[in-house]
């Protein structure tokens, strides 16, 4: 099931005509429902590139790995700054680990 | 949105047309590059791009990518000679076309530097060089690689128009004139008139079944993104273009059960493939055939064969690596496949205490990989005049990767404006119009008690049809003549039903011309197979009636669609070799 949206967090991105996720997915796969909240209208179709995880200005939406691959639960959570993005992963066994780098820029 | 907009009635699709220069179909890697281009050579004229999704994140870098697979160091000796005569040798020795390589390559270096002015990280050694991590694979910290082309097409003045599917080109006595297509959000019919129109909507995806595709979770767990269909394959073998290599299949070794990328570590981290007793397979097994540099094709069939021979599972051995170089590389893994480093944590699997696991991905048509798709002269116009292809959508050219999909889009876009310059825009007639219109909006037309296909089923069927009977991974990308015949028959079969396909929303309406597509590729596709009848490169085209490289077929072998009366015509080419010395040896 890959995109999950924590429905307390997503506001739908209030007056926008689409949602941020709905924009940028790039199979056409989030949208809203009825509630105003985003959902991913068919998760096998997606193809977990995260587009819209990035994209969530509420950090609403998590990625999932489908259960029929990987075991419950293991969390990346995408940060993205000015320049730099910055990724938090857990393991299963609870181990966090952190990536910090920067995704815009000569690195000179 | 798709919901909201959906049409209930032919009389309620409002038709939109746009007249342009140049009309860009697919704003992906090529894509983009070809629209800069064509602005940075004349900003006066109008550049459009038709985009399926949103530029921002579309095509098969919109997770990211973390190297370039290609770029030409001449510091170190590389030249665009060495380049193509590496690529050359990691298809087995060809055929490729030399031509398009050696100028692709000419304009290489140049078109990754525009990506680094433009805000791409690129990592550099110690004198400033960019890091190579293999003899022509550079890192990147492409995280934001598609962004960063998409802002600069807008930036430049292309329009773009996203959520437009493209469903056929605009044909006019015997040329192309553009293209046409449907608004996935607005419901619209779309018409784009266009003095040249360039081709770059990627490859095709999703032709076969990979095996981790089940109906609840992990149906696009692919290596190529699975949005990529080979629609521009299909629009042009629907207007009877010439497809070159579609046999030439890119399969690829990726990790188990997640399709993460394996160059990154074997080729970036010096992880060697080891099978279960331990044995470093290439290295043993496959010395005779280059070892750890053995031709991709090769890289890819050793694993399986171990496999098949009981040997397996299979693994690139991640336990050399200590702790901080671990990290690196999941760093890396992070800017391509972010999900692979989750997938490992979903596995609680530290890599430096267990290696990771690989297998064969499922069969895909990608051009820039291998050599399938339009064949192009010189200046990537295809066999129909007016319409241009670049990236994975042009043939004959393999291992372009990122890099030289970019500079193929360049290219193709000095070929398109050259072309302009000579033509007029001509009046589009309107029965073409109508009847497209009608083909594209039909299956959300057919009424409540319409008992049909959904285009999920018809895909389904599609792909373990491919899977089992045209060389996919559940039979070791093994096939026969007498089980091409089976799929060839049934993807007739297939073709005639999509008269059946209904669709509920504008987004299943999108599914629906993507399974349509689908069904052309893989005819056409099926067509190649059973005209090499040999085995030219084992897992990529195995041949179990064939088992041997027959030198009569050392050529392209190419194929052509009729329009009006469907026949498929299959021929060959000659291979031209410019570059000389062995052509098995890079």
């Amino acid at each position: 099931m890959p995109p999950k949206v924590d429905k307390e967090k997503c506001d739908g991105c209030k007056a926008q005509q689409e949602p941020l996720c709905e924009q940028v997915c790039p199979g056409d796969l989030m949208t809203l429902g009825e509630d105003k909240k985003a959902y991913c209208r068919m998760p096998r179709d997606c193809w977990d590139c995260m587009s819209c995880t990035k994209a969530c200005p509420v950090g609403a939406i998590e990625t999932r790995i489908p259960y029929q691959l990987g075991y419950h639960l293991a969390k990346l959570i995408p940060m993205m700054g000015t320049n730099t993005i910055t990724w938090t992963c857990i393991d299963i066994n609870g181990k966090v680990e952190r990536f910090r780098y920067v995704n815009r820029g000569r690195l000179d | 949105m798709s919901e909201r907009n959906a049409p209930k009635d032919f009389s309620e699709i409002p038709t939109e047309i746009i007249e342009t220069d140049i009309l860009v179909v697919g704003g992906g890697n090529a894509g983009c590059f070809a629209a800069i281009e064509a602005k940075s050579k004349d900003p006066s004229l109008r550049v459009t791009i038709m985009e399926k999704a949103h530029i921002s994140r579309s095509g098969a870098t919109a997770a990211g990518m973390d190297a370039i697979n290609t770029y030409i160091r001449t510091d170190k000796g590389e030249t665009p000679e060495s380049l193509v005569k590496w690529s050359r040798a990691q298809v087995g020795g060809g055929p490729i076309r030399e031509d398009l390589a050696l100028s692709n390559a000419e304009i290489l270096n140049e078109s990754v530097e525009m990506l680094e002015d433009w805000g791409l990280p690129i990592v550099k050694d110690e004198d400033g060089h960019y890091k190579l991590r293999g003899r022509f694979d550079i890192s990147i910290q492409g995280e934001q690689l598609k962004p960063i082309m998409a802002e600069k097409a807008m930036e430049m003045g292309a329009k773009v128009y996203n959520r437009v599917a493209a469903t056929n080109l605009l044909m006019q006595d015997g040329r192309c004139v553009g293209a046409m297509g449907f608004g996935v959000r607005d419901g619209k019919f779309y018409v784009f008139k266009a003095k040249a129109t360039i081709v770059t909507t990627g490859g095709a995806c999703g032709i076969y079944k990979n095996y981790t595709s089940d109906y609840s979770g992990a149906h696009h767990q692919t290596w190529m993104c699975p949005f990529n269909v080979g629609t521009g394959y299909a629009m042009g073998i629907r207007a009877g273009a010439e497809m070159t290599s579609l046999e030439q299949r890119w399969v690829a070794v990726r990790t188990k059960d997640f399709s993460g990328p394996v160059d990154t570590l074997s080729v970036g981290y010096g992880c060697l493939i080891t099978n279960a007793r331990g044995e470093k397979v290439l290295r043993e097994r496959y010395a005779h055939l280059g070892g750890d540099k053995a031709p991709r094709f090769v890289r890819l069939n050793a694993p399986m064969m171990e496999w098949l021979e009981g040997r397996g599972p299979v693994y690139v051995d991640t336990t050399v690596l200590d702790e901080e170089e671990a990290k690196d590389l999941r760093e890396d893994l992070l800017n391509e496949r972010p999900t692979f480093v989750l997938f490992l944590a979903s596995r609680g699997i530290d890599i430096t205490k267990e290696p990771v696991e690989i297998y064969g991905s499922d069969p895909y048509i990608v051009g820039g990989h291998t050599g399938s798709g339009f064949w192009v002269d010189i200046k990537r116009m295809t066999t129909i005049p007016g319409l241009f292809a670049a990236g994975e959508a042009a043939g004959g050219s393999p291992n372009k990767f990122v890099g030289g999909c970019a500079a193929e889009g360049r290219l193709a876009a000095r070929g398109a404006v050259e072309y302009l310059a000579s033509v007029q825009l001509p009046e589009a007639d309107p029965a073409i119009l109508s009847r497209e219109k009608e083909r594209v909006f039909a299956p959300l037309m057919r009424g409540p008690a319409f008992d049909g296909i959904t285009p999920v089923e018809m895909e389904e069927r599609l792909q373990r049809l491919m899977d089992e009977y045209a060389g996919g991974i559940s039979q070791f990308y093994r096939m026969n003549e007498e089980r091409l015949d089976y799929a060839l028959n049934n993807v007739k079969m297939l073709q005639s039903q999509t008269q059946y396909l209904f669709a509920k929303d504008l987004h299943d309406l999108m599914n629906a011309h993507e399974v349509v597509d689908r069904l052309d590729v893989a005819e056409l596709l099926i067509h190649h197979l059973k005209f090499r009848k040999e085995t030219r490169w084992p897992g990529w085209q195995t041949r179990m009636d064939y088992p041997e490289p027959n030198p009569e077929l050392d050529c392209f072998v190419e194929s052509r669609r009729d329009p009006s009366t469907g026949a498929v015509e299959v021929f060959t080419r000659p291979y031209e070799q410019l570059i000389p010395g062995d052509r098995t040896q890079g």
